[in-house]
C-alpha cells in the first residue's frame, strides 16, 4: 500500500510530459516554464525601449511630450484608462448575446 | 457617350460579375481572377483629367475622371477584389462572388467619378452589391442583418440624393469637387456620404452586419463601403473641421467596443470603425500632409483588415461557424499558417514599425502635430496605443492563445492560405519600402518614417499598451454578451414600441368586444324582455280582465259615495 503511494508522488516521476486538455503533449509555447521566461523577457523588453527613447534627443513641442518615458507611461495609463472606461460602459450596456433574439 | 480610355474599369467587374454564374469550375475560378487584374489594368491607363463622358438628361456624366488620389483608391479595390476572389475561391455560393464583384467595380466606379450624379449611382450600386454579400451568409441572422443593413443605406441613399438635387438646384453644376459644409445642399451630402463611415449615430449598421456575412463575405465588406466613403470626404470636405472630432469620436468608440466585444469578426468590424476614424480626422485636418496620411492610411488599411477578416474567415470556415472568443482559443497549435497571417495583421492595424501601418497612419499623427492641434494629438496617441490593446492583441490572444479550447482545425485549403500569404507579404513590404506607395499619394511627400525617435516612441506605446493588456486580463475575460448601441433604438425600442402599440390595440378591440357582448347585448336583452310579444309592456291582455277592473272601480267608486 504505502509502496503504491510512493510510486505516485510527482517527485518520483520528474520528466512526465505536461497534457493538454486534449491529453496530448503540451505544445512548447504554452508550458508554465516558457510563460514565466516570456513574462521576464517582455518586462526586460519594456525596460530596454524605455531607456532607448530617453538616448534620443526630445524634439517635444508640447511641453509634456518632453517628460521622461512620455510614451511608455502615457501608453500605459490611456490604456488602463480605456478598459475601465469601457467595463463601467459595459455595466449600463452590457447584455446576453440572445438579447435581440429573444 | 465619348472615351479616351477603352473601357471604364468599373465595368470590367460589374458586367464581369454576370458572367460568373454562367460559367463553372476552373473557368469561373480563372474568370475570378483576371477580371480583377484586368481592371487593374484598365486603371493604370487611365490618365488625368476626364476620360470618358455620357449623356444623361441635361447633364453631360463624367464616367471617368482620374487623378492620383482616385487612382489609388481604385487601385487599392482592384486589388482587392483580387485577393478577395482568391480567397473565395471555394466559396459554393456564386451569388455572393457576383455581388462582390459588383460591389467592388462600384466602389471603383465611385474613386473614378467626376460628377456627383455618376458618384450618387454608383454609391446605390454598391449598397445593392453589398446587402446581397450580407445576405448571401445565408442564415436567419443574416437575412435580418442584411434588411438592417438595407435600410440604414437606402436612409442614406436618400440624405445624398437630397443633397445632390439641390445642389444642382443651388449651382448649375454637377462636378465633384471641393465643396465644403456650407449650404443646406452639402450638409445633407455630407451627412449622406458620413452614413457610409460609420460615424456616429448610426455607426452600428457596421458591426452589426458584417460579421453575419459567410467566411469569405465579410472579408470584401470591410474594404469598399467605408473607403469609398473616406475617399470622398478627402475630395469634397477636405480641411472641414467638424469632421476631425467626428473622426475621433469614432476611434475611441471602435476602441470602447471592441473591448467589450466577444464575437472575433465583431471585435475587427468595431476596428474598421476605429481606422476609419483616423482617416475622417485626416480628411477634417485637411493639410496635404493630413490627406497623403489618410489616403496611405486607407490603402494600408484595407489590405491589413483584409487580412485580419481572411484570418478569422479561415477559422469560421474550419471550425464550422465558431466565431465567439469564448469557442475559441489555443488554435496557433494547428493552424501556424492563419495565426501567423493574423498576427502580421495584428501588427500592421497597430501601426507596429516595419509594417504598412506604421508608414501610413503615422501620417495623420504626423499632421496634428504640424498644425499644433494639441488635443487632437493626445487622442490620436492614446488611440494608437489603444488599437494595439483592442485589435493588435486582443484578436490574436483570444483566437489563437489565451485558454486551450481543446480545438485542433487545421490551416485552410490553398487557395485562402495564398491569399493570406499574398496580403502578409504587402503588409511587411509596404511597411519596409514606403517608397512605391508615396509615390502614388495625391501630393509629393518626402516625409521619412523612420527616424530613430519615431521608431522608438512608437515600441514604446505599443508594448507598455502590450503591457496594460496582460496585466489587466483578468478585466478582459470574456462573456457571452453585447453591448447595446443606437441600433437598439431600431431593433429594440422601435419594435417593442410597435408590439405593445398592436397590443394596445388588439386590447382596444377585445375591449369593444366585451361592450358588444355585455353591456349592449344586456340592452337588448332588457329591451326584448319587456318588448316582447309576452313581454309585460307588449302583451295584449282579455277584454274580460278590462271588464273585471272597470266593475271593481265601479264598486269601489259605490262604496265612496254611499259610505264617505
Amino acid at each position: 500500500m504505502s509502496e503504491e503511494n510512493e510510486t505516485q508522488k510527482p517527485d518520483e516521476k520528474p520528466h512526465e510530459p505536461l497534457l493538454d486538455i486534449n491529453g496530448e503533449p503540451m505544445h512548447w509555447l504554452v508550458r508554465p516554464m516558457t510563460i514565466k521566461l516570456l513574462w521576464l523577457g517582455g518586462i526586460a523588453l519594456l525596460a530596454f525601449v524605455t531607456w532607448l527613447g530617453t538616448t534620443v534627443h526630445p524634439h517635444a513641442e508640447f511641453v509634456i511630450e518632453g517628460t521622461l518615458g512620455f510614451y511608455s507611461w502615457y501608453g500605459f495609463i490611456t490604456c488602463v484608462a480605456m478598459v475601465i472606461f469601457a467595463k463601467f460602459l459595459g455595466v449600463g450596456l452590457s447584455k446576453r448575446d440572445t438579447y435581440y433574439d429573444e | 457617350m465619348t472615351s479616351d480610355v477603352l473601357i471604364s474599369p468599373s465595368f470590367i467587374l460589374i458586367f464581369g460579375a454576370f458572367l460568373l454564374p454562367v460559367v463553372s469550375g476552373w473557368a469561373r475560378s480563372a474568370l475570378v481572377l483576371v477580371l480583377p487584374l484586368l481592371t487593374l489594368g484598365a486603371i493604370w491607363q487611365v490618365g488625368d483629367g476626364v476620360q470618358m463622358t455620357a449623356q444623361f438628361l441635361d447633364y453631360q456624366l463624367e464616367l471617368v475622371d482620374g487623378s492620383n488620389l482616385s487612382r489609388l483608391f481604385a487601385t487599392i479595390f482592384a486589388i482587392m477584389a483580387f485577393a478577395g476572389g482568391l480567397f473565395a475561391l471555394n466559396q459554393k455560393h456564386v451569388i455572393e462572388l457576383s455581388a462582390a464583384f459588383a460591389y467592388a467595380g462600384s466602389a471603383i466606379g465611385v474613386a473614378l467619378a467626376g460628377d456627383i450624379i455618376t458618384v450618387f449611382m454608383y454609391w446605390e450600386l454598391m449598397a445593392v452589391g453589398s446587402t446581397m454579400v450580407v445576405w448571401s451568409g445565408r442564415t436567419p441572422q443574416a437575412g435580418r442583418a442584411a434588411m438592417r443593413y438595407a435600410l440604414v443605406h437606402l436612409f442614406g441613399g436618400v440624405v445624398l440624393l437630397v443633397g445632390v438635387i439641390a445642389y444642382i438646384q443651388d449651382t448649375g453644376s454637377i462636378d465633384f469637387t471641393l465643396m465644403g459644409a456650407h449650404s443646406f445642399a452639402t450638409w445633407m451630402i455630407l451627412i449622406g456620404f458620413l452614413i457610409n463611415t460609420g460615424a456616429p449615430p448610426l455607426s452600428a449598421w457596421l458591426p452589426d452586419a458584417y460579421p453575419e456575412a459567410s467566411w469569405s463575405g465579410s472579408v470584401f465588406l470591410s474594404a469598399f463601403t467605408t473607403k469609398t466613403a473616406v475617399y470622398v470626404l478627402l475630395v469634397g470636405f477636405a480641411g472641414e473641421q467638424i469632421l476631425i472630432w467626428i473622426g475621433v469620436y469614432m476611434i475611441f468608440y471602435g476602441i470602447v467596443y471592441a473591448l467589450l466585444e466577444n464575437d472575433m469578426r465583431r471585435i475587427l468590424s468595431y476596428s474598421i470603425i476605429n481606422q476609419v476614424g483616423f482617416m475622417v480626422v485626416g480628411a477634417g485636418i485637411g493639410t496635404e500632409m493630413a490627406i497623403n496620411g489618410a489616403a496611405s492610411h486607407a490603402f494600408t488599411h484595407i489590405i491589413y483588415k483584409a487580412l485580419l477578416l481572411m484570418s478569422a474567415g479561415s477559422v469560421v470556415y474550419m471550425t464550422d461557424g465558431k466565431r465567439k472568443c469564448t469557442d475559441l482559443g489555443g488554435l496557433f497549435q494547428s493552424m501556424p499558417l492563419t495565426a501567423i497571417a493574423g498576427i502580421i495583421g495584428a501588427l500592421a492595424i497597430s501601426s507596429f514599425p516595419w509594417t504598412s501601418g506604421f508608414v501610413s497612419k503615422s501620417m495623420t499623427n504626423q499632421a496634428a502635430y504640424d498644425t499644433d492641434m494639441m488635443v487632437v494629438w493626445f487622442c490620436l496617441i492614446a488611440a494608437s496605443a489603444g488599437v494595439f490593446l483592442h485589435a493588435g492583441i486582443k484578436f490574436p490572444w483570444f483566437v489563437f492563445f489565451q485558454k486551450d479550447s481543446g480545438l485542433r482545425p487545421k490551416d485552410p485549403p490553398w487557395n485562402m492560405k495564398a491569399a493570406m500569404v499574398l496580403f502578409s507579404v504587402l503588409c511587411i513590404w509596404i511597411g519596409i519600402q514606403p517608397g512605391p506607395l508615396y509615390a502614388l499619394l495625391p501630393y509629393p511627400t518626402d516625409y521619412q518614417p523612420y527616424t530613430s525617435a519615431h521608431v522608438y516612441e512608437m515600441l514604446q506605446l505599443l508594448l507598455y499598451a502590450g503591457l496594460a493588456f496582460f496585466v489587466l486580463l483578468p478585466m478582459m475575460k470574456r462573456k457571452l454578451t453585447i453591448t447595446l448601441d443606437f441600433d437598439w433604438f431600431y431593433r429594440k425600442l422601435a419594435v417593442d414600441s410597435a408590439a405593445s402599440l398592436a397590443q394596445t390595440t388588439s386590447k382596444f378591440l377585445a375591449g369593444c368586444v366585451w361592450i358588444r357582448d355585455n353591456v349592449v347585448n344586456a340592452v337588448i336583452d332588457m329591451a326584448s324582455h319587456h318588448h316582447n310579444p309576452k313581454g309585460v309592456l307588449a302583451r295584449t291582455t282579455p277584454a274580460g280582465v278590462m271588464v273585471f277592473w272597470v266593475v271593481v272601480v265601479l264598486f269601489a267608486y259605490l262604496v265612496l259615495y254611499l259610505f264617505v
